[in-house]
């Protein structure tokens, strides 16, 4: 791979590192191996600008260059996670000009050459760069540039031009013809996006819309895919940190006497309570960070976690919210004829990636270079400018791969260490975390104690429907300004963000249900619109923050899914007191059609026998079987989603096993129906052993989850379900988002299931075999 | 520090190094490996496994002076891009992973226990894997992806 001398020359002078520059020749663009991805994505090659702030995201070459050898490269903020979406807008760029797949080189997230497109989280990847922004409009403006420059050159009016394999000929003869490469011939387009340029209608659709095989596959299972663990700069040194022996504790003494022996050791360092050795190898580092002799105060101490749930209702300070609120829920209720009411738990979760974080940092003269696995190379690099005292302009961050991460995981933290780290030895130093250090002080994704009510008329109908929640809340996202918000900037003096009391007035603008707080029932009238899905127009969501003792942070469909576990139980709850098929009572309850779709569909595809929950054949004893469904619309206008869990419950032992989830999905056009079924059937068995057997633990002191014996994953060798998916592709809508969507309905079927088999209701994740069995055996009457 | 020679993917490499050292490390950093990973260094969750002498270990937990007679096998010395092995080519036409990081205490964990057990019932094959873990849980393909390594083995 080559790029310019120039942008090569810019960025040594600038004293940005010169790993990756392959000196090339003078070629404005990249040419691109036969072999891609030995080095990961070619993520730090291109026409590269020192000055990151000049990549103007309204100017087509911000986002397209075209070589000449017809080799079209795209620039992208939007990363790879492992969930595809390099692949997928490969596809598409392929599609909109009309060239190979091979030809394309997709260049994405590096601070000094690709647009600001904020993180690659939350599912807005594919809205973001599908819809009709961004990428998508990059490829669009750039076709129809091309065919202007090549009506030009042949004398044919745009409309008699074809396209085919980067190539325009006139459709009335072929022989007049000419390439992409010989139109632009390594010359920069100059002209902005254009907000009118029109997209490839989807019946037109050659590439996208296609199970098109993961460019970086091959790579990924011959063990040659450049991971950001796996990235060597000369003159490299390996560093650990020490963390705090328990929550909110700070540092007292630090004894360098105790590591003195350490071999290869270079430096102990010490900033406020940030404590990292550095060292000439890894092991060296390993070693040195567990010999050293720290002393630390008590900590703050923890709150019991018997009754953590119970403390965290009514808890002060509260940050409340109310998502809907129609003012007559109280008198409504007042008039049902009947009222139910349950309180739904959920634990602290944590991302656990299997690869604990990773991050090479080179800070020298005060300029740094970043290599990371962050979800927001823009945010990252602010934050490290923060962090070290330096001008954003100094800081280079380069997205090279981690494990999957699902969220907030060490990636941000550990490149926080890397660049303390390297700051005190002015040497590029590599930090990986241990994995104690990885699941102590991670930001876990929030417990939630969820109140739910609702009243029925006596049609059997819902009339009104009560939500109130509580959940603890700590740092976050460090974003630009905040490297606080995650444990390293914390340890080093940096304020993390918290709850402030704040009473919870009307929503005034519109409907928004960003976290599925509201259930999909409710109207979600506000100002006199009803955006929501559902049918009922008493409707209160009112939710609390509170102060969380540890950190905090997104977590794969943070509050969705803990909200919609609340919400689809409950509702699977009603329809048991007033004997109808949860299905049914559903449809019955939901005005959105496309949501509506999604259950029909997973019922029809399951074979769904309508009937009331639970079997009227639910024995006491012995293994029941029984089934259970969910639904959602993500975030309130980011993929519908319904499952039908059909489980095993083994009633002696409180064992759950799952033997099927089929699962209907709904995320408008499809650009890639393999990769969509490989992120549904993933979230569906990440949402059952999250479900089934994950959950954060402490003592009075720290965080006792701290390896996979304690934080229990369901492993390879789990009686794995079958998973059926049902993909609703439809081409003419709007993109939506496929990456949170199915693990956000797992626990829910899951504990329907297990309720519709025994006759007993788990209100607590997760669905372990001793809370199992306790509810079993609370069940009245019991044989 | 002693000075340590190890055959790896077929290459005679020497070393110098603390014989304590895990393997992991002398793969990785040593040798500038990328199959093997750090995923706990605690031998629970397979990231870190090599074949030697054709039998999984968890590199993580091996001290290096303890393999010196071995063949050590990582993933990336199993086939290349250009020429998967046939195992890597199942997870291929599978597309069975989502990020990459677990696929050697897959990949290679199923592909030692079949070598010595082509005939093993799906149940046996699921056992095997009981301590390997997948935190995208891409579980489904990768158990394709395996048995179709194993219906084209035997
Ligand atoms: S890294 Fe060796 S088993 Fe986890
Ligand atoms: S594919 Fe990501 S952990 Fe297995």
């Amino acid at each position: 791979m080559t790029m310019t001398s120039d942008a090569l020359e810019a960025l040594t002078s600038a004293g940005f590192s010169r790993r990756h520059f392959l000196k090339g020749a003078g070629a404005l663009v990249v040419s691109f191996s036969a072999a891609p991805f030995l080095d990961a994505m070619p993520s730090t090659q291109g026409p590269v600008d020192a000055s990151p702030q000049q990549i103007d995201p309204t100017r087509l070459d911000s986002w397209i260059a075209v070589a000449a050898d017809g080799t079209v490269t795209a620039y992208t903020g939007k990363c790879e996670l492992g969930q595809g979406i390099y692949t997928a807008q490969m596809q598409l760029i392929a599609e909109e000009l009309s060239v190979p797949l091979s030809r394309v080189q997709l260049i994405q997230c590096d601070t000094s050459v690709s647009p600001d497109q904020g993180g690659t989280s939350g599912s807005r990847s594919t809205p973001t760069n599908f819809n009709e922004r961004n990428l998508a409009l990059a490829g669009a403006t750039a076709r129809e540039a091309l065919l202007r420059l090549a009506s030009k050159r042949l004398g044919v009016a745009v409309d008699q031009l074809a396209v085919a394999a980067g190539v325009v000929s006139a459709t009335a003869d072929s022989s007049r013809r000419v390439s992409y490469g010989e139109l632009v011939a390594g010359r920069k387009f100059d002209i902005p996006l254009s907000s009118s340029a029109t997209r490839k209608p989807p019946s037109e659709w050659k590439i996208l819309g296609r199970s098109v095989p993961r460019v970086d596959m091959p790579a990924m299972v011959t063990g040659r895919l450049e991971f950001v663990h796996n990235v060597r700069v000369p003159g490299m040194l390996h560093g650990r940190v020490v963390r705090p022996a328990a929550v909110g504790a700070t540092l007292v003494s630090v004894d360098e006497s105790s590591v003195g022996d350490v071999p290869g050791l270079v430096k102990v360092v010490v900033k406020k309570n940030f404590v990292g050795v550095v060292a000439e190898s890894e092991w060296q580092a390993i070693q040195a960070a567990n010999k050293l002799k720290t002393a630390w105060t008590r900590g703050s101490g923890l709150p019991s976690q018997r009754d953590f749930h119970k403390r965290l209702r009514g808890q002060t300070p509260s940050q409340d919210a109310f998502v809907v609120s129609s003012k007559d829920v109280d008198e409504t209720l007042a008039h049902a004829t009947t009222v139910l009411k349950a309180t739904y738990l959920y634990p602290y979760q944590m991302h656990g990636s299997i690869g604990t974080s990773c991050a090479v940092v080179d800070v020298r003269a005060g300029k740094v270079t970043i290599w990371s696995a962050t979800q927001s190379v823009y945010a990252l690099r602010s934050g490290t400018a923060r962090l070290l005292d330096l001008a954003v302009e100094n800081v280079r961050v380069i997205f090279t791969r981690g494990a999957g991460c699902y969220g907030l995981n060490g990636a941000d933290t550990v490149s926080y260490d890397a660049a303390l780290l390297s700051q005190a030895v002015e040497k590029p130093v590599r930090v990986l975390l241990s994995r104690t250090d990885e699941m102590a002080w991670e930001n876990f994704g929030s417990a939630y104690v969820i109140d739910q009510r609702v009243g029925v008329d006596a049609e059997g109908a819902i009339v009104a429907w009560d939500y109130e929640s509580w959940f603890p809340r700590h740092g976050g996202r460090p974003g630009h300004d905040r490297p606080g918000n995650v444990v390293t900037g914390a340890l080093a003096g940096f304020e993390p963000s918290t709850v402030t009391a704040r009473r919870a007035t009307d929503p005034s603008d519109s409907f928004r249900n960003g976290s599925n707080a509201a259930p999909s029932y409710v109207a979600g009238c506000v100002g006199g619109t009803c955006g929501g899905t559902g049918r009922v127009k008493s409707e209160r969501v009112l939710t609390h923050a509170v102060r969380s003792p540890f950190f905090t942070g997104p977590l794969r469909s943070p509050s969705r899914l803990q909200n919609t576990f609340a919400h689809e139980c409950f509702m699977d709850e009603v329809a048991a007191r007033v004997k109808a098929d949860p299905v049914a009572y559903r449809l019955r309850h939901l005005h959105d059609a496309r949501l509506s779709e999604v259950v029909s569909a997973a019922a029809k595809a399951a074979r769904w026998e309508a009937r009331s929950s639970p079997r009227p054949d639910a024995g006491r004893a012995g293994v029941a079987r029984g089934r259970g469904i969910a639904c959602v619309l993500y975030e309130g206008d980011n993929g519908y989603c319904a499952m039908i869990a059909e489980v095993e419950v083994d009633q002696a032992t409180g064992r759950v096993a799952t033997k099927r989830l089929v699962v209907a999905h709904d995320c408008g056009p499809v650009s890639n129906p393999d990769g969509v079924r490989n992120q549904i059937e993933g979230g569906a068995l990440q949402g059952l052993s999250r479900a089934l057997s994950e959950e954060v633990t402490w003592d009075d002191r720290k965080v006792t989850s701290i390896d996979w014996r304690t934080y229990r994953s369901l492993p390879l060798g789990f009686e794995v379900p079958i998973v059926e998916s049902v993909l609703i592709n439809r081409p003419d809508v709007e993109a939506f988002g496929a990456g949170e969507t199915s693990i956000t309905v797992v626990a829910a079927a899951v504990g329907n299931a297990i309720f519709d088999a025994t006759g007993a209701r788990i209100r607590e994740v997760p669905f372990t075999p001793e809370r199992v069995k306790k509810a079993l055996d609370a069940r009245t009457g019991t044989a | 520090m002693s000075s340590m020679a190890l055959m790896v993917n077929g290459r005679r490499r020497t070393i110098e190094v603390d014989p304590a050292t895990p393997l992991l490390y002398v793969l990785t950093d040593d040798l500038q490996l990328r199959g093997p990973k750090f995923g706990c260094g605690l031998g629970q969750c397979g990231a870190c496994t090599v074949l030697a002498a054709g039998r999984a270990i968890r590199s993580c937990i091996t001290p290096v002076s303890t393999v010196r007679e071995a063949q050590i096998t990582t993933l990336e010395g199993l086939g290349t891009v250009e020429n998967p092995h046939p195992i890597q080519q199942a997870f291929i036409d599978e597309q069975a992973a989502q990020c990459g990081f677990c696929l050697s205490g897959v990949i290679l964990t199923a592909k030692a226990f079949l070598d010595q057990n082509p005939k093993a019932s799906d149940a046996e094959v699921q056992q095997a894997l009981s301590d390997v873990l997948c935190r995208c849980f891409a579980h489904t393909r990768m158990f394709r992806a395996i048995k179709r390594y194993q219906e084209q083995a035997v």
